[in-house]
C-alpha cells in the first residue's frame, strides 16, 4: 500500500485492535451478505459515540431503520433522497452556531451523512457539491451497490455497463439495456472541489480495515470530506450471500472499481494494479447473475474500457484525461 | 404596564421595506442558521441579512445553498440539532424545494420561512400570486399573511414563538405579497432587543434535539403500523396551535402595546356592515380605501383581512361572517377545475360557513394575478356586486374575474392566426 500522506490520525493498526463497541447494532433488516450494512457498521465503529448521522432515503433507510427497532446507537435522522449534502451542512452549521453562542458544550462532534448511488450519485450530486464547498467538518459516505436496491433493483447512473436490472432487462432484441458507463463520482468530486482535502474510494470487504481507517483519516483531516464505497449486493447482483466479500475483493483486483485516496490533492492507490497486476474482469463478472446474459463481445468491451482507465488515463481511476497537455 | 416599560418596547422608527423589516426581526430573534438562495422577490431579505451578519449585528451561520431543495434541507437539519433557523423563497423556487417543505412539517421542526409571494412559471412573472404559499396548506405548516412591514416584522417574532412552542412544533411560513409588500417602504417601529427576549425565549427542542447526549433516531420507516397515529399527532398540533396563537398575541400586546385585536383576522368598519369582502395580504389597502369612500356615499360595507390561513380560524370567522348578508371572497390565486371553478380562499370560506343555519350569499372574485394591480375601482366594483347579491340580485355567476381583459383572454382570433 502506497503512503503519500504522513498525516497523524488514530489509525486502527490491526484487526485485533479494532474497537469492540458497536454504534450500528442489531435491529436492522438488511439482507444476508449486505455489504452496505457493513459500511454502516464500520463507519459508526470508526467514528465512535460523539457522532451525529443522517441517512438519505434508500435501502439503508428502509431496510435499516424500522420504528422502535432502530440499529443506531448514535443519534440518527432520515433525510431526503437528494439531501445528503445539505443535511450534513445543516447539522454542522447548527452545532457550530450553538457551540459558538455557548448554548451547547464546545467539543468535536463528527457529522456524517450517507447516501446510496441513486441518492448521492444522481439526484444529490448538486447538494454534495455544495457541501464539499462548505466550511464545515463533515463526511459524506456514498454507499454504492449499483442500483436502487430497495425499490426492486433499478439501474442508476452508477450501475455497471451491461448489468441486468428491472429497468434494464435483457430482451429478445436488445441484449444490453444498461448502456451507460458508470459515473466516476469520487473522481468528479475530487477534481471539482479544490478546497476539499479528502476524497477516497473504499470497499468494506477489502483490504481489511481499510475503510475504517479511511473514515478515521477523513474525520482527522477535517473540513468537508467524501468517501465512495463499493458494496456487493446479493439481491441486486444475483449471487449467493456467502460470496459478498469475495466479490468485493474481485472487483478491486480486476480494477473495475479503483481504490484510492486523495489527500490535499495527492493521489495514492490503496490497491495499485500497476504493481500488483489485474485479474481479468471476466472473473468478477461471471460470478454474478446480473451479467449472465453478456456475450464475449460485451465482456471484451468492458475489459477494454477498464484497461484504458488504468493504462491511458492521466490519473488512473480519477480523471479520464489522456496524453498530458498539448501545446495550444 | 408603566409608561416607562412601554417606551422601551420599540427602540427606533425607520423606513423599511417588508423584506428589510423581516431581516430586522430575524436579527432580533437571534437566529442561529440562515440558508439563502436567490429568487425574486423574497431574496432582498437575504441581501439584508448577509449585510447584517457581515457588520456583526447578528451571530449566525449564513449558508448560500446550491438550490432551494438544499436550502430548505439545510435549515431543517439545523433545526433538528436545536438551532433557530430561517430561510425563504418565492414562486417556483418554493415549489422546487417542496419535498423538503413537506418533511420539515412531518418532522415537526419549527423553522420560519419568508414566502415572497410570486406567480408560478410558466410564463415567467415576478408579481404576486398566492398559489406558491397556498401549496403547503394541507402539509402541517403554520401559514400567515402580513399586510404591512410592521406586521411582517412582528409576525417573525410571533411566528417563532408559536412554531417553537412544545405544544405546536410546526414550521411557520410568513407570506408577504411580492413587490406590494416585499419591496414597498413603510415607517416601521423596530422593537427593542431586550423586550423581544422577554417575548421570545431561546429555542429549546428538548428531548427531540439530535445530539450525542440525546441519541435518538428521527423519522425511521413506519409504514402502516404507525403513520396514521403520527398524522393524528400533526393534526392535534395544528388544532392546539390556535390557542397558542391567541396566547402569543395576548403577551405580545402586553409587551408592545395593544397592537392587535383579534389574532386570526382583523375587521375594518364591519360593525354595522351589510356586506364585507374577505381577502389575504395587501389587497387590504385598496379594499379599506374603497370601504371609506363607499361609506361616504352611505353604503354599509366593511373589510375582513384574513391573517392566519393555517390554522384556519373556522369558528371565529364563521361567527364573524354570519353577521353579513353577503360575503365577497377575493382570491389572488386560482384552483383550476375546483367546485364552481373558484379560488382557494373561496372554498375555505364557503366550507367554513356551511354549518350556519342561515348563510350569507358568497361571491368569489379572481383578481390581481401575476402582480396585476387591484385598483380602488376594482374593489369598489366588487363591493357593488356583493351588495347586489346581498339584496338577492345578480347572484350568478358565483365566480367572477376582475381586471382581466376578456377579449385577450380568448386568445388570438382564428382569422389572425398564421
Amino acid at each position: 500500500m502506497t503512503q503519500t500522506s504522513d498525516l497523524a490520525f488514530d489509525r486502527i493498526a490491526g484487526v485485533r485492535k479494532t474497537p469492540l463497541e458497536e454504534f450500528y447494532a442489531s435491529g436492522h433488516r438488511t439482507c444476508q451478505g449486505c455489504e452496505s450494512a457493513l459500511v454502516m457498521r464500520q463507519f459508526a465503529k470508526a467514528s465512535g459515540p460523539r457522532t451525529v448521522v443522517t441517512g438519505s432515503t434508500g435501502c439503508m433507510y428502509v431496510a435499516n431503520t424500522s420504528y422502535m427497532t432502530t440499529p443506531w446507537v448514535v443519534p440518527w435522522m432520515h433525510t431526503q433522497l437528494g439531501a445528503a449534502g445539505p443535511s450534513a451542512i445543516g447539522m454542522a452549521a447548527g452545532l457550530r452556531a450553538l457551540m459558538r453562542k455557548g448554548r451547547i458544550a464546545q467539543e468535536r462532534i463528527n457529522v456524517i451523512s450517507f447516501c446510496g448511488d441513486l441518492g448521492g450519485g444522481d439526484m444529490g450530486l448538486s447538494g454534495i457539491s455544495g457541501a464539499l464547498q462548505s466550511p464545515y467538518d463533515l463526511l459524506i459516505i456514498l454507499y454504492d451497490n449499483e442500483s436502487a436496491a430497495n425499490t426492486d433493483i433499478q439501474a442508476t447512473g452508477l450501475t455497471t455497463y451491461g448489468a441486468q436490472t428491472t429497468f434494464t432487462p435483457p430482451g429478445k432484441v436488445h441484449r444490453v439495456m444498461q448502456r451507460r458507463w458508470k459515473k466516476n463520482v469520487a473522481g468528479m468530486l475530487a477534481v471539482g472541489h479544490p478546497t476539499c482535502r479528502y476524497v477516497a474510494t473504499a470497499c468494506s470487504a477489502y483490504p481489511p480495515l481499510d475503510f475504517l481507517n479511511k473514515v478515521r483519516k477523513a474525520l482527522a483531516v477535517g473540513g468537508p470530506t467524501f468517501i465512495h464505497t463499493f458494496d456487493p449486493c446479493p439481491k441486486g447482483w444475483d449471487y449467493h450471500p456467502s460470496y459478498s466479500h469475495e466479490l468485493g475483493e474481485l472487483g478491486i483486483k480486476c480494477g473495475i472499481f479503483p481504490l484510492y485516496e486523495i489527500v490535499d490533492g495527492r493521489v495514492s492507490y490503496t490497491y495499485d494494479p500497476k504493481k500488483k497486476g489485474r485479474i481479468p474482469v471476466r472473473e468478477y463478472l461471471e460470478k454474478q447473475g446480473r451479467f449472465a446474459h453478456l456475450i464475449d463481445e460485451d465482456v471484451a468491451y468492458i475489459q477494454r474500457r477498464v484497461d484504458a482507465m488504468w493504462e491511458e488515463w492521466e490519473i488512473p481511476g480519477v480523471a479520464p484525461l489522456k496524453g498530458g497537455l498539448r501545446p495550444a | 404596564m408603566t409608561l416607562a416599560e412601554k417606551t422601551i418596547a420599540y427602540e427606533r422608527e425607520e423606513l423599511l421595506t417588508g423584506c428589510q423589516a423581516v431581516a430586522q426581526a430575524v436579527r432580533l430573534a437571534d437566529v442561529d442558521v440562515i440558508a439563502a438562495y436567490p429568487i425574486r422577490p423574497y431574496t432582498e431579505v437575504m441581501d439584508n441579512l448577509s449585510r447584517i451578519i457581515a457588520d456583526g449585528q447578528l451571530d449566525a451561520e449564513y449558508i448560500v445553498a446550491d438550490s432551494e431543495h438544499s436550502q430548505f434541507e439545510i435549515v431543517k437539519h439545523a433545526s433538528s440539532v436545536g438551532a433557530r433557523a430561517f430561510a425563504g423563497s418565492s414562486g417556483t423556487g418554493w415549489m422546487y424545494g417542496f419535498e423538503a417543505l413537506v418533511v420539515t412539517a412531518t418532522d415537526r421542526l419549527p423553522v420560519l420561512f419568508l414566502v415572497g409571494n410570486r406567480a408560478l412559471d410558466d410564463p415567467g412573472a415576478f408579481g404576486v400570486e398566492h398559489n406558491d404559499a397556498l401549496a403547503i396548506r394541507d402539509m402541517g405548516w403554520l401559514l400567515c399573511w402580513a399586510t404591512t412591514a410592521q406586521e411582517a416584522l412582528e409576525h417573525v417574532l410571533i411566528g417563532y414563538r408559536v412554531a417553537e412552542d412544545p405544544r405546536v412544533r410546526m414550521p411557520m411560513a410568513l407570506a408577504l405579497d411580492g413587490a406590494f409588500l416585499t419591496h414597498s417602504q413603510h415607517m416601521v417601529r423596530v422593537p427593542a432587543a431586550e423586550t423581544v427576549r422577554r417575548f421570545l425565549p431561546p429555542f429549546d427542542l428538548g428531548d427531540r434535539r439530535l445530539h450525542p447526549d440525546n441519541p435518538i433516531s428521527i423519522a425511521p420507516q413506519v409504514n402502516e403500523d404507525w403513520v396514521m397515529e403520527l398524522r393524528r399527532q400533526n393534526w392535534e398540533a395544528a388544532r392546539r396551535a390556535r390557542r397558542v396563537i391567541e396566547q402569543a398575541y395576548r403577551e405580545f400586546n402586553e409587551l408592545f402595546g395593544e397592537r392587535y385585536g383579534t389574532p386570526f383576522f382583523d375587521e375594518y368598519m364591519t360593525d354595522d356592515a351589510e356586506v364585507v369582502l374577505v381577502g389575504l395580504g395587501t389587497v387590504a389597502m385598496p379594499a379599506r380605501t374603497a370601504v371609506r369612500r363607499l361609506r361616504e356615499h352611505g353604503h354599509r360595507v366593511g373589510y375582513v383581512n384574513l391573517r392566519w390561513f393555517r390554522p384556519f380560524p373556522g369558528p371565529e370567522l364563521r361567527a364573524s361572517l354570519a353577521r353579513f348578508r353577503a360575503v365577497g371572497v377575493i382570491d389572488r390565486d386560482f384552483a383550476h377545475g375546483s367546485p364552481d371553478d373558484g379560488g382557494v380562499l373561496l372554498h375555505e370560506v364557503r366550507s367554513c360557513l356551511y354549518p350556519l343555519p342561515e348563510r350569507p350569499q358568497v361571491l368569489n372574485f379572481l383578481t390581481g394575478l401575476g402582480g396585476r394591480d387591484i385598483s380602488i375601482d376594482d374593489v369598489t366594483s366588487m363591493y357593488e356586486q356583493t351588495l347586489a347579491a346581498g339584496r338577492g340580485r345578480a347572484l350568478e355567476p358565483a365566480v367572477r374575474w376582475i381586471g382581466v381583459r376578456e377579449e385577450a383572454a380568448r386568445g388570438v382570433p382564428e382569422e389572425r392566426r398564421p
